[in-house]
């Protein structure tokens, strides 16, 4: 059987993505409404707006900018303007220089820079974007090998459904990608907890086995230091009530989306993925700042199971949204891309509804809009592990 | 994963070598299940009411073996569980527990 093969946009630096967008980023939240005003403007362009940028200490303000970076980065994205203030702790130079390491075409607006305050800046941001717009928007996507995609897995708004079908039918998937030599990021360390030791075996060097111990660690000691105890909280009664008996058991169902494969490296938040397989990003549980760090990591296309029905889409990355619970789908049909509910109802195998979620995934890494896309879902939150100074 | 799934319409095992599987209804005790795995048929007689989610036991555990789900370990048999019986809090331990039966009631 030949190979799938996806429609993908082949950037300076090689990297290959499946859509392609003018990204308008701000430095700082007090230049996000000008950056928003620029994006609206112009077409294919989409701003993604930094509530941050200031008042941060050092170890934030390194997540901040690699977030940004790293969306910047990303190669579903053709070309950045970045939107800065003037007087904010991320200097818009900063962040252009290493945009501009990916060969892509970069510009930038500072406000304060500009002659006549924040109307004067909304046009020059629009002319200089409208210019690289003729550019970008001229790129046609190529046939490229699916082993190009690098496919984000991510569960939010679960229920029973979750573990018992839904995260399972992508595990498939994942396996499948890695297998055609495609990269897949599992994240939200939190949510590993008990299964730590499982991951840590699955890992290709006992370094990154320690990582990813290390890491499970630093989120029970971090919630402990504020009075909160991760694991003998864990299950929920909720979750026990839908049939969950231990926390190893729980965060088995979440990390099966994740399939079954060896783990080739652990990285920061929003840390570049540089290789092929499965790899495992140290993100918040929170799902929406999650998606974001894998999208800064390098994903190109997100999978997201949900039990009760979570609408979220990214600024820049297409989002699957894979429900197992039968009334979500019909529910919240509007919203959700791919019933697994059929597995959940025992009319499917996992691998049966795994072979046709594969298809679809290679259907949106061909340019087919997904529900989040064609809705205008576009979240965008950055971790943060200090209050703000 | 290498789940070559093991369906039948009332019942899910999440990998072959489980020792468990979940309702995928509410079942009642009394009922039989039959579940596939590769080419063979395994056949449950349930000893208790399983609750959509929930999980029964598909081969005998003895106190303190291991659970098995999704091919991995997801606590231990707090005493001995029976073919078709219910797999909950009850008969099953973390073994992140701080408390352990397993071990001698001791943290």
């Amino acid at each position: 059987m030949s190979r799938p093969t996806i429609l993908g946009y082949v950037r300076p630096d090689g990297k290959v993505g499946i859509r392609n967008y003018l990204l308008v980023m701000s430095t700082v939240i007090c230049s996000s409404f000008v950056a928003r005003r620029i994006a609206d403007q112009v077409q294919g362009a989409v701003a993604i707006e930094n509530p941050f940028g200031c008042g941060q200490l050092e170890p934030d303000l390194e997540i901040t900018k690699r977030t940004l970076i790293g969306m910047a980065k990303n190669p579903n994205v053709g070309g950045v303007l970045v939107v800065g203030l003037g007087c904010e702790q991320i200097q818009a130079d900063e962040l252009v220089r290493e945009i501009e390491k990916t060969g892509k075409p970069v510009e930038k607006v500072v406000v304060q820079e500009v002659d006549g305050g924040t109307p004067a800046a909304i046009e020059r941001g629009v002319t200089l974007l409208r210019r690289m717009a003729e550019e970008v928007l001229s790129q046609r996507p190529e046939e490229v090998d699916i082993s190009n995609l690098v496919m984000g897995v991510e569960c939010g708004g679960s229920d029973a459904t979750s573990g018992l079908a839904a995260n399972p039918v992508v595990g498939y998937a994942s396996d499948k990608l890695v297998d055609l030599g495609g990269t897949v990021i599992l994240s939200e360390t939190p949510e590993m907890i008990g299964a730590e030791e499982i991951l840590a075996r699955r890992a290709v060097s006992r370094e990154v086995g320690d990582k990813i111990i290390k890491a499970v660690k630093k989120w029970i000691n971090l919630a402990a230091s504020y009075g909160v105890d991760l694991v003998g909280t864990q299950p929920s009664p909720g979750n026990i009530a839908g049939g969950l008996s231990t926390i190893e058991e729980k965060s088995l169902g979440a990390i099966i989306k994740g399939g079954s494969r060896p783990i080739q490296g652990f990285v920061d938040y929003a840390e570049e993925v540089r290789g092929k397989g499965l790899w495992i990003m140290d993100t918040p549980g929170y799902d929406i700042m999650s998606v974001v760090g894998m999208v800064a990591g390098g994903a190109t296309l997100v999978v997201f199971t949900t039990g009760r029905g979570t609408p979220t889409g990214n600024p820049i990355t297409p989002v699957i949204k894979v429900t197992a619970n039968p009334y979500t789908a019909k529910k919240m049909r509007e919203n959700i891309d791919f019933d697994a509910s059929t597995v959940t109802l025992g009319q499917e195998t996992i691998e049966q509804a795994g072979e046709r979620l594969f298809k679809l995934i290679i259907d949106v890494a061909r340019g087919k809009p997904t529900r989040a896309e064609l809705l205008g879902f576009r979240e965008f939150v950055i971790h943060k592990i200090i209050p703000s100074f | 994963m290498g789940v070559e799934s093991l369906q039948e319409r009332y019942a899910i095992m999440l990998s072959s070598d489980d020792n468990v599987a979940v309702a995928l209804k509410d079942l009642k005790a009394g009922e039989i299940v039959e579940l596939v795995i590769g080419n063979s048929k395994l056949v449950v007689k349930l000893l208790d009411d399983i609750p959509f989610g929930h999980k029964f036991a598909i081969r005998d555990i003895h106190m303190c073996d291991y659970v098995i789900k999704y091919g991995h370990v997801i606590g231990r048999a707090k005493r001995d569980i029976k073919v078709g019986e219910h797999v909950h809090v009850h008969n099953v331990e973390s073994l992140t527990a701080v408390y352990s039966v397993c071990r001698g009631g001791k943290p």
